[in-house]
């Protein structure tokens, strides 16, 4: 990777004031109206650490990350972020973070190499600085041959990624992204999950919030899972399925899995759940039931490791969220 | 509670506002020649059509013929219309539709920096407006007068007032649609109480008195004497009017906008 747009953390700014807790919350809480949004969230993020925020729609996810930039009030608690007080000085604090938001902002009246140019003069970056970072950005969001073309004229995908980049300026310590793979193919997502690998190589610190447990699963060391303002659990995401579910599930799918899951489904496993067609039986030994399931040829059946959604689905419940 | 005394805060000014500035210049650069033309000719052929057509019927007016009478009507009302387009159609595209401030406030930059970028920005584009009609005036003999350069200045505080009041409506508007409103009751009657068009004096004393509390009709009175080589009297007062309205509609602005984005 190009040298130009990494400064090591160590050597360019030391902030005396955090060593290596980027991010500390401590009971924080948000009501709008008499709705708690935040409901008393307790975080640490360490330097260099991947943090993933996951929950379903609702759970008070962006507006954990509005308060932490500063960008509301509290209601109560405390925020401290690379050394400074938010909100108090949230502005000062904001000098080493960089943001992905959940929708595109970008300046539609812009190039990509414009958008990056303006987006740094907010951060105070001199033209020298600029003329040897931007290009550097614009190679590492694969953007290199589209620089001068309007904003209107790239896919999700570039636009997802020049967003990226934008957020990468000021070579921050502390990139908050909200939902960064939403809407985008597999292609794209598989793209971004690299270049963020990269970045926590880089020694960046990151914060993610997101619903696609996949993408927490391969990118955090650690996540929590929110919902009504609240943090259920937190961990690895290896400890939460550890700890939190099952190891082996069975999805069984096909005419009379209903009848057949209340029948021998709960019998044969230590807990089975059901949504729409398909029913998830949860066992440390499912011999038993795939044996069971050879002998019932209208059903079909799925056998795999469980895995974080079954976590997320078994803590925040299966309920639709809207 | 707490949340609530911090929107009352009063500004926070810094050069950051600068930034804003630039970028709305930037794009501003790319959409010149459209922007232009857009802002100018409605106030040009209105000058133009109505200065030649019923001025030809008109008796002079206090030594001057109508259309130069309307030049400084047009000037004034000019930088208006273009500070209010910009503040509130603008300035809605950007704070609401393209979440331009949302990614500004990411950086270190303050929703304070934010609007008083955006009132700076307009203002100084509504200048631009009324230098035009400016310039279209005195090729056409309409003012020749070092005096009128003294219009700039109050263009500007002008284009701020208005940049301000037009600010208050974008933090409460649902829609592109609500700001219609504003133009009909408001942009309008300010249009014609306020000295544009015929002396106010010919209108029933309670509309008169009206048009005395409009920022247009106080920027019309100190840009109509300068244009006309005059020194315009009580400039305190008139300076003090578009002032007040810059500062009060300005702060006003903020607070609605805190409340709206900083929530």
């Amino acid at each position: 990777m190009n040298a130009a747009l990494h400064n090591p953390p160590a050597s360019s700014h030391g902030n005396p004031g955090y060593a290596d807790i980027c991010l500390e919350v401590r009971g924080l809480r948000k009501s709008y109206g008499s709705q708690e949004v935040v409901a008393g969230i307790d975080l640490t993020l360490r330097r260099g650490e991947c943090f993933g925020l996951l929950g379903p729609n609702g759970a008070g996810k962006t507006t954990t990350l509005r308060l932490c930039l500063g960008l509301t009030d509290p209601d109560g608690g405390s925020i401290t972020m690379l050394g400074h007080p938010v909100p108090l000085a949230a502005r000062e604090a904001r000098v080493r973070i960089g943001v992905v938001p959940q929708t595109d902002n970008l300046d539609p009246d812009f190039t990509a190499r414009e958008n990056l140019l303006v987006y740094g003069r907010y951060f105070g970056l001199s033209v020298a600085r600029m003329r040897e970072r931007i290009p550097a950005l614009l190679e590492f969001a694969g953007l290199s041959n589209r620089a001068d073309d309007n904003i209107k004229s790239l896919s999700g995908g570039m636009k997802r990624r020049l967003t990226l980049a934008r957020a990468l300026i000021n070579d921050p310590d502390l990139i908050f992204l909200d939902e960064p793979t939403t809407g985008l193919d597999p292609q794209a997502r598989h793209l971004i999950w690299e270049r963020l690998r990269q970045l926590v190589g880089q020694g960046k610190t990151i914060l993610l919030t997101t619903h696609f447990m996949d993408e927490a699963e391969r990118l955090c060391h650690r996540l929590a899972i929110m919902d009504h303002g609240r943090m259920i659990v937190d961990g690895s995401p290896r400890e939460l399925v550890a700890t939190h579910i099952e190891p082996q599930v069975v999805e069984v799918y096909g005419d009379g899995a209903e009848a057949w899951a209340s029948e021998r489904g709960t019998q044969l496993s230590e807990r089975c759940e059901q949504t729409g067609e398909t029913v998830f039986c949860y066992a440390h030994d499912v011999e038993p039931l795939l044996q069971e399931l050879e002998q019932q040829p209208q059903l079909r059946y799925l056998h795999r490791p469980a895995n974080l959604e079954d976590v997320f689905l078994r803590l925040t419940g299966r309920d639709l969220r809207d | 509670m707490m949340a609530h005394s911090r929107h009352l805060a009063l500004p926070l000014f810094s050069l950051r506002f600068v930034h804003i500035w630039r970028r709305n210049l930037l794009v501003w650069r790319k959409l010149a020649l459209p922007s232009m033309l857009g802002n100018l000719a409605d106030p040009m052929l209105y000058m133009l059509g109505f200065g030649y057509g019923l001025g030809r019927m008109l008796p002079s007016m206090s030594g001057t013929t109508y259309i130069a009478f309307l030049a400084a009507g047009t000037v004034c009302s000019s930088i208006m219309m273009s500070a209010s387009f910009e503040a509130m159609y603008s300035g809605f595209s950007r704070m609401h539709v393209q979440k331009t401030w949302d990614a500004i406030m990411n950086a270190p930059v303050t929703l304070d920096d934010v609007l008083f970028g955006e009132a700076m920005w307009t203002a100084s584009k509504s200048l631009l407006s009324g230098v035009a009609v400016l310039i279209v005036a005195t090729a056409l003999g309409l003012t020749d007068s070092w005096l009128a350069l003294w219009t700039l200045p109050i263009m500007f505080v002008t284009g701020l007032a208005f940049a301000s009041l037009g600010l208050i409506m974008t933090a409460l508007s649902p829609s592109y649609d609500f700001f219609m409103y504003y133009f009909t009751l408001f942009i309008t009657p300010t249009m014609l109480l306020s000295d544009v068009f015929f002396p106010a004096d010919q209108l029933p004393p309670l509309l008169q008195d009206a048009g005395a509390f409009l920022p247009l009709s106080h920027a019309v009175a100190l840009v109509r004497p300068l244009m006309h080589h005059t020194v315009p009297g009580n400039i305190a007062l008139h300076v003090g009017v578009l002032a007040l309205y810059a500062g009060a509609g300005f702060y006003i602005a903020l607070v609605l906008t805190r409340r709206r984005l900083l929530r």
